[in-house]
């Protein structure tokens, strides 16, 4: 395996937890709804996923429960906004710190336990393309399962009839309820979807790539937030901006290593961030739009859905039948 | 199809919107459900197609009754609605949006949808790209597209509520071309919601008047404007006459000014206003006005050219700068650039009037709030929320924050959204100022607002402009002549 090779591999390995909770709250976001608690979401799911898989063993039933507790977290939010009317940014945000307390507080016993890790499991064939092979095809089944949700996300949300009502559901609520769609009950079901998807980046973490429960998760589900804002709601981007700051996060660190450069190491973790805002700026700037002349014709609707993108309009709104 | 509604009463609190309305609609007709703001025609026409719930009464659907619960109950009974702000999704494209809300499997039958929609477009001869994004197409536009979509989930009545605010003449035309043929040639029910008088007599056969909520009066058409205002006001209301007033200095002078619009460059703009005189900036939208408007405000710079305000070269000067020399500025979009949404009428007031003191005083605003409101004749109270008050009421809020004391007011469609009432009560109040010196400067897109209340009209046409300086010789049809391009 040469330098390349392995790094890319490790980028695509550590980011899976961050693209799939990223697809997560993007499924959330797109049907309307603001799921803040991320991050406490994420440490429970992991600290969950792990002790599952201590005490029985099973990494099915490990996976499983992480996302039953992502989709309850999720679940305790929605119903909050719909039912109860209560402001999303608030609950959520009070979730997210309880549920990392409650993940410090549960797993104490099970703090710096080895845990159980997801058989590796190398695609025969595949994982012999030159570069590609190691890159995409030598990992385990989260791995994997992280890189095929991003395109089933691409062709769920713009490819079937489904998707066009979720994104209906996030834009224009009132226009998707006069063309007969069950508003709310749709956005249960997508933001309790969502939530599974959270819960099952925290597994990933657990079983996969930061093994074990360390308490040093705290973090990674606001990133998923922010990458999600940076990638403005479009699948692709939101997988992009997660390889960027994990890639940039993983140059700087080899970069320290082998005294490049040499700076504080809070500053080193900061260069990723600055790097994706300019990133950002020059995505906003609508520079993009005009790299739409020099698209050939035939990828010119592509290229539009990706530099064309907006917020949902009814994000963080709730809608009620008059 | 014919449906009958029958006692439909609904209630918002303690506002009855609708009491013990029963109407008929018969198949083949054009009807208009006619009324000033706040009547109740919108609510009607929402409980008729499922999208609000009466309290009490029923609706028959060929004779036999019918449970509209949801919009989509109502597009079974073949009831489809469009609403006065379009219910689509800007960022789909056109294609996307007709499709959303069609029956249909897991996967859209694109193909199926695509040929569909051109069979529609080309029987009516609406120019719609299926792939083009609906946030870059006009009102217009987007009616057309939800009319196209409502007829392909074959919608035996159509309802639309005031679908001609917001559009283009031309766009007008064509939709009224349409829906006649709807009527006539396919013996669709057509119900078109207005306060405007000039298209029911234009397009309908029939006219349910609404007034307060109750039905008051129906009529069949052609017949004289002044009967169906008699309904609807319970009086006829006449336009007042304009006492003549000599016009004094200068105001505002501009000189050979150049602004360039978003579609176009205005040149050779050269206007003189005096005191006591109303100026009216007529033009199809978008031909430079709302530039030049605002340029003489401060708020859009001019290319080169000179403006004067009391014979001071003002030129590029701030907005702060045009307001400390007497002139003031009322936008179109009062909700938007006007008001502060969420803020009472007395918080208006209080960040309005002049003070240097680092606190509030809110007995002051609240006594003034009180004052400026009674005299106004505005219907609210100094603590409602601005956006409370009805568009009139919006609009009548909005003169009583300007300052007593003007040199120019400038105004962009006054009586927008207004009916014949509220907008001749503006006037009243703006003719008042006219009379104490103030000059004015409108933009109006009603031309017979702007033949009956100019001493001079500006007309706009594609980057270049006229004075008309004796309007009296001036008629609504005449202008639409010239503001279409016709010397």
């Amino acid at each position: 395996m040469t330098g390349l090779e392995s790094t890319l591999r490790g980028i695509v390995r550590a980011a899976a937890p961050i693209v799939i909770a990223g697809q997560g709250e993007l499924l959330t976001e797109r049907a309307g709804v603001i799921n803040l608690s991320l991050d406490g979401t994420i440490m429970l799911s992991a600290m969950t996923a792990h002790v599952v898989a201590r005490q029985t063993g099973s990494l099915v039933q490990a996976v499983l429960a992480a996302m039953a507790v992502g989709a309850v977290v999720a679940l305790i939010v929605v119903f909050s906004s719909i039912a109860l009317k209560l402001n999303q940014v608030a609950v959520g945000f009070v979730l997210t710190i309880l549920c990392a307390d409650l993940a410090v507080f549960l797993g104490k016993p099970h703090f710096n336990q080895p845990g159980k890790e997801m058989p590796h499991a190398p695609i025969p064939f595949l994982r012999d393309i030159p570069l590609l092979g190691p890159v995409l095809f030598d990992h385990n089944i989260l791995i994997y399962f992280s890189l095929l949700l991003i395109v089933l996300m691409w062709f769920y949300i713009y490819r079937t009839r489904p998707g066009l009502t979720l994104r209906s559901i996030g834009e224009q609520p009132e226009a998707a309820f006069v063309r007969g769609t069950p508003v709310n009950a749709l956005r249960y079901v997508y933001v309790v979807a969502g939530g599974a998807l959270v819960g099952l980046a925290g597994a990933t973490y657990s079983l996969s790539v930061k093994l074990g429960w360390k308490e040093d998760l705290s973090g990674e589900g606001w990133i998923a937030l922010a990458i999600v804002i940076f990638g403005l709601w479009v699948p692709a981007r939101v997988a992009l901006g997660a390889y960027l700051i994990v890639g940039l996060r993983s140059i700087a660190i080899d970069l320290q290593d082998n005294d490049v450069i040499d700076l504080p190491s809070q500053i080193v973790n900061m260069l990723p961030w600055m790097l994706m805002i300019i990133t950002l700026l020059v995505a906003t700037s609508g520079a993009l739009t005009r790299l739409d002349r020099y698209t050939p014709e035939r990828f010119r609707p592509m290229m539009r859905r990706f530099t064309r993108a907006a917020p949902p309009r009814a994000l963080g709104t709730t809608f009620e039948k008059h | 199809m014919r449906v009958e509604l029958q006692h439909i009463s609904k209630a918002f609190g303690r506002v009855r919107a609708n009491q013990d309305i029963s109407l008929t609609f018969e198949g083949g007709r054009i009807y208009a459900i006619l009324g000033e703001n706040g009547a109740g025609k919108s609510t009607l026409m929402k409980i008729m197609s499922g999208y609000q719930s009466a309290d009490s009464g029923a609706i028959l659907v060929n004779d036999q009754p019918a449970t509209l619960s949801a919009p989509t109950d109502a597009i079974e009974h073949g009831i489809g609605m469009l609403y006065q702000d379009p219910l689509d999704f800007p960022p789909f494209t056109v294609l996307e949006n007709f499709i959303a809300g069609r029956p249909g499997g897991f996967f859209p039958d694109s193909e199926r949808a695509r040929r569909a929609f051109l069979a529609l477009t080309e029987r009516f001869g609406f120019a719609l790209d299926p792939d083009a994004y609906v946030d870059i197409l006009t009102i217009g536009e987007r009616q057309q597209l939800e009319i196209m979509r409502l007829l392909s989930l074959n919608v035996q009545v159509l309802v639309l509520d005031e679908p001609t605010t917001g559009i283009s003449a031309e766009q007008k035309n064509a939709l009224f071309s349409v829906l006649k043929s709807l009527a006539r040639d396919d013996g669709m029910t057509i119900i078109l919601v207005s306060h405007k008088l000039e298209d029911v007599i234009e397009l309908c056969d029939y006219a349910f008047v609404l007034r307060r909520g109750r039905l008051v009066g129906q009529k069949a058409i052609p017949c004289p404007i002044s009967d169906l205002v008699a309904l609807m006001f319970g009086k006829v209301i006449e336009r007042q006459e304009r006492p003549l007033v000599v016009c004094g200095l200068p105001v505002l002078s501009v000189q050979d000014l150049r602004v360039i619009s978003q579609r176009l460059t205005v040149e050779h703009l050269s206007l003189e206003v005096c005191e006591s005189e109303v100026i009216g900036l007529a033009g199809l939208d978008g031909s430079g006005q709302a530039e030049f408007i605002r340029a003489c405000t401060g708020l859009y710079p001019p290319e080169n050219g000179v403006i004067r305000i009391n014979g001071r070269d003002m030129t590029r000067a701030s907005y702060h700068a045009f307001k400390r020399a007497g002139v003031a500025f009322l936008p179109a979009g009062r909700m938007e650039e006007g008001l502060i949404k969420g803020m009472t009428l007395t918080q208006h007031f209080a960040l309005t009037l002049p003070s240097r003191a680092p606190w509030v005083n809110w007995m002051r605003a609240w006594r003034v709030t009180g004052e400026r409101i009674q005299h106004f004749n505005v219907k609210g109270r100094p603590g409602s929320p601005v956006q409370t008050l009805s568009g009139g009421n919006q609009q009548r809020f909005a003169l009583s924050l300007l300052p007593q004391k003007l040199r120019l007011l400038l105004l962009e469609h006054p009586a927008r959204g207004l009916d014949v009432e509220s907008a001749n009560y503006i006037w009243e109040q703006l003719l008042a100022r006219r009379a104490n010196g103030t000059a004015i400067v409108f933009i109006s897109a009603e031309l017979d607002e702007i033949v009956a209340y100019s001493d001079g009209i500006l007309v706009f046409f594609g980057g270049s402009v006229t004075l008309v300086e004796d309007p009296t010789e001036m008629t609504a049809n005449r202008l639409g002549e010239l503001i279409g391009g016709r010397l």
